[in-house]
């Protein structure tokens, strides 16, 4: 029966791939239908699995299998289902059903290219799952890259539109600069556990928090999270991922993808926690990304560039509550309100984002400065806005304001902390987060009050607006109704999956005691409802008076922000590029050969000196001849001839002079068939460069100044003293005795008193075979090259 | 106008047949003495060089109408054939084998698979020679 489950796991988790290949073949074949219809069977599915296994993990039991894929290098696809899977499982494929049953009536079955659009997604939607339920960290990496990939296909969807390349190709870039840091990051930490076992991994806490590993892996993982997480200052690629379409705004990049960072640091929270690196760096990026996020959002005109910075506000908050929940045995709040918060900021977000996308359908624009008046008009729409925005804002009796009472709670906790320095700095957390909250409020305010209250003003929209229709309203009525069902029931979701999770996150904490899990509506007149006031009563009143300081943000110069810094960046990256390539690669060839020397002098010759391995001894030598000496005399002779000359012709006689004096050594040193051929070839060689050179105009001077002789002449020495040294160097280290007594029975072996003629076609005929093919191959080169010269292109 | 080139010529109907032989010569001593396929190659070439030189090509092509393109395929597909050969016997690539026989003419004497090799290294080199040197001369 388990057995059966764990297939069946497997199975729901490669539906959404095997159903991309579907996609087309439906879009092709089944033309009157909307593609949708089809692929909304798959997250339904899926959820209705998952719904199922929620009894099973919530009893405390874990599903963990493994499917070998390289196991001959421990990369096997192995899955491994707690409770904090299990909650990502159900918000990828819940808000999954919903975004595409939205998408059927947001995308038009005429316009679009819809077959396109849901393979994306599906791909995406697997991708996601993937994440979430791997447990081998190479599994775990590329369905990360698999999500930056079907994001930057989902972003570029509308790939006619400058906007739509510039957003998928910023975010494609940023977050996959995060992933690799990731795949580094996970490649140390299980250099240091020696398992690619995210679970094992978890077991070995103990051990790894001394290695001197830690840091590095710690920050790298961090990196990757933070980056596809959007946190401080890696958020500006989400503001462009907008120009997607809004079912994909309301999935992608404000329910699941950019949850992946978060759920990274969850996962990881029992390696990393307890160090105070951990603690402040994501609670710190957290906040910062918090006040930074709600601070931009206010300052928006465009409903989804808003809600864009909201989303990177509201996952500041999750990833602040996860670095205090990290001090975990005294902050477990923090990790509820984290758990809390992501479910709830999936529901009231991805509702306002369809809300958005019906203003956006309905009335042709996004713009608040256009917007305005269409509370009498599209009721429904506006009640959905309502809802999302207070949750939003943290109001009661919508689920936000339980998770932003359980956020004040976790950062007073926090300071009253003291370990971490948090008795000094703690009380930075409650204030910075109080700030934060005002700013929700407003930016929540801007989204209803500008959208749909104030006078209706028809001509200011391109189309008469209307309602929209009901199948585009059934998603976000339905996350409406859940962001108010969280409020009134929370501990149904607390219990059965929140409780879960933490376990997972916090495995230690059941034992150290147990935590508080009821979630209360109401808990008294403590701190974190007078805050919670506080921040109504002074974000309304500073909503009021937006006009009067909505000043501030023009203080801000352009060139501070990130996206300025990214941009120029880019560009400069470029323009640097191109100038060192143009610097070195100059096209002209004998620059490329003065690299080729140069650097064969410094690397051979420097590290010969370096490894001081130049020897110079003459004891083998043999005696030298009075004809060597001459014909030694001859050569160089000829040499200073050849370079110092003005005329060609001069310069082939000097080198066949060489060539002919060389065939002489031959003869001296006995190797006659050597002689026959130098000499034959030599004078054929010769013979081919009058022909040649014929042709040629006088040798000119040599252009480039004293300086760049100078160059030539300190390379080409250079390159003739190191060759001389380590021919000296290497005849005077024989390494190993020759082996030519072996050919000197080459008439027992091969019936040939010739020695060089045996090893030729007997012994080595392999490499003459190839030689008489390079000879041949040169011949067909001439004879094509002169032949068959190319069409010259004005004969034509 | 074209010169008189009597003595040039006559002289090379002589040279040619001398050149040659010592050409064969240095191709069949190459087992044993200096010399080999390369070497006497490249000697023949010189030889049909020097006809090319005395007389024009449209007259030594009439009385030697080779292809000399195909000349270094042949060659090259000879030195493959017998590598080939080696492997009917079980043999790895490239083997050679050697005998003594008792031929009518020559008495015992030395026949090795070496010397068909060497043979393709020959024509591979004559006409890569003669290839090379009359599409230059062609050309200028």
């Amino acid at each position: 029966m388990k057995g059966d489950h764990l297939l069946l796991l497997y199975f729901t988790l490669l539906v959404p791939f095997l159903f991309a290949l579907l996609v087309p073949l439906l879009y092709r074949y089944m033309p009157r239908i909307h593609t949708g219809w089809f692929v909304l069977v798959v997250p339904t599915g899926i959820f209705i699995y998952m719904i199922n296994l929620i009894p099973i993990i919530a009893k405390g039991e874990k599903l963990v299998n493994s499917v070998p894929w390289i196991p001959t290098l421990g990369i096997n696809y192995s899955t491994y289902v707690d409770g904090l899977t299990l909650l990502f499982g159900l918000l990828i494929s819940g808000i999954g059903a919903l975004v595409v049953l939205y998408s059927i009536y947001y995308m038009s079955k005429q316009r679009e290219a819809l077959h396109n659009f849901y393979v994306y997604l599906l791909i995406f939607m697997g991708a996601m799952l993937g994440i979430a339920f791997s447990d081998n960290i190479f599994i775990l990496y590329m369905f990360w890259e698999l999500t930056s990939i079907a994001s930057f296909l989902l972003i570029a969807y509308w790939y006619q539109r400058k906007q739509s390349r510039y957003g998928a190709q910023k975010s494609l870039i940023i977050t996959v600069i995060g992933g690799l840091a990731l795949l580094a990051g996970l490649i140390l930490l299980s250099i240091m556990t020696n398992t690619f076992s995210i679970r094992e991994m978890i077991e070995a806490d103990q051990m790894i928090v001394k290695h001197q590993l830690f840091l590095p892996s710690m920050l790298l993982i961090l990196l990757g999270a933070f980056t596809k997480s959007a946190q401080f200052p890696f958020h500006i690629w989400l503001p462009d991922a907008m120009e997607a379409p809004t079912p994909i705004s309301a999935y992608l990049h404000s329910a699941t993808m950019v949850k992946a960072g978060i759920y990274l640091v969850a996962r990881f929270t029992p390696v990393f926690s307890g160090t105070i690196e951990w603690f402040w760096l994501v609670t710190g990026t957290g906040m910062i990304t918090l006040l930074w996020g709600s601070f931009s959002a206010v300052k928006q005109n465009d409903l989804k560039a808003m809600l864009a910075f909201s989303t990177i506000s509201q996952l500041g908050l999750i990833m602040c509550l996860l670095g205090i929940g990290s001090a975990s045995l005294y902050a477990s709040t923090a990790i509820l309100a984290a758990l809390f918060h992501l479910i709830n900021h999936s529901t009231f977000k991805g509702c306002l984002f369809m809300v958005v996308g019906i203003v956006d359908h309905e009335t042709g624009t996004r713009d608040i400065r256009r917007l305005g008046g269409l509370m009498n008009i599209m009721p429904i729409t506006f009640t959905l806005m309502i809802i999302g925005s207070f949750s939003m804002a943290g109001l009661p009796p919508f689920n936000g304001f339980l998770s932003k009472e359980l956020f004040f709670t976790g950062v007073l906790e926090a300071a009253r902390l003291n370990i971490f320095h948090l008795e000094t700095w703690g009380i930075l957390l409650p204030i910075l987060a109080w700030i934060a909250s005002i700013f929700t409020f407003i930016y929540s305010m801007i989204l209803v009050l500008k959208t749909f209250t104030g006078k209706y003003k028809p001509n200011k929209y391109e189309k008469k607006v209307h309602e929209a229709p009901l199948g585009m309203l059934i998603s976000p009525i339905f996350l409406a109704s859940l962001v108010i069902l969280f409020f009134f029931f929370p501990n149904i979701i607390s219990n059965n999956l929140l409780q879960p999770a933490m376990k997972a996150i916090l495995p230690g904490l059941l034992e150290g005691g147990g935590f508080e899990n009821n979630i209360k509506i109401w808990h008294g007149w403590t701190t974190e409802v007078f805050m919670t006031l506080g921040v109504a009563v002074v974000g309304m009143l500073l909503y009021i008076s937006f006009p009067k300081w909505s000043g501030i943000y023009e203080y801000l110069p352009e060139k501070i922000s990130f996206n300025y810094i990214y941009d120029r960046g880019l560009v400069g990256m470029e323009k640097l590029a191109a100038k060192i390539t143009k610097t070195y690669m100059t096209g002209i060839v004998r620059d490329y050969l003065l690299y080729i020397f140069i650097f064969f002098v410094v690397v051979v010759g420097g590290s010969m000196v370096l490894l001081n391995n130049f020897t110079f001894n003459p004891s083998g030598n043999g005696p030298v001849s009075a004809y060597e000496v001459v014909l030694i005399l001859v050569i160089i002779g000829a040499a200073v001839l050849v370079m110092l000359t003005k005329s060609r012709l001069t310069a082939v006689i000097g080198v066949g002079v060489i060539g002919f004096v060389v065939a002489m050594f031959f003869v001296i040193f006995r190797a006659p068939d050597l002689a026959l051929t130098q000499l034959v070839v030599e004078t054929v060689t010769v013979a081919l460069f009058l022909l040649c050179f014929y042709h040629l105009p006088e040798l000119g001077r040599e252009t480039g100044g004293v300086g760049l002789r100078a160059a030539n002449l300190i390379v080409s020495l250079g390159v003739g003293v190191l060759v001389t040294l380590l021919a000296l160097t290497a005849q005077s280290n024989p390494l190993v005795d020759p082996i030519s007594t072996f050919f000197e029975n080459s008439y027992q072996l091969a019936g040939a008193r010739n020695i060089v003629n045996a090893i030729l076609v007997d012994f080595r005929g392999f490499d003459t075979m190839l030689e008489i093919l390079v000879l041949s191959i040169a011949g067909l080169g001439v004879y094509s090259l002169i032949k068959l010269p190319l069409a010259r292109r004005d004969n034509k | 106008m074209k010169p008189n080139d009597v003595i040039l010529q006559t002289v090379t109907k002589i040279v040619t047949f001398i050149i040659l032989t010592f050409a064969i010569y240095l191709f069949l001593a190459g087992h044993h003495e200096p010399g080999g396929g390369f070497i006497g190659g490249l000697v023949i070439a010189s030889a049909l060089t020097l006809l090319y030189l005395a007389f024009d090509i449209e007259t030594v092509r009439e009385g030697l109408p080779v292809d000399f393109k195909v000349v270094a395929a042949v060659g090259v597909f000879i030195a493959v054939a017998t590598g080939m050969g080696s492997i009917l016997f079980d043999q790895p690539f490239l083997s050679q084998a050697f005998g003594y026989f008792n031929l009518p003419i020559f008495g015992k004497t030395e026949l090795a698979t070496a010397v068909l090799f060497d043979l393709g290294v020959a024509l591979a080199v004559v006409g890569t020679g003669v290839t090379i040197i009359l599409s230059i001369s062609r050309d200028a």
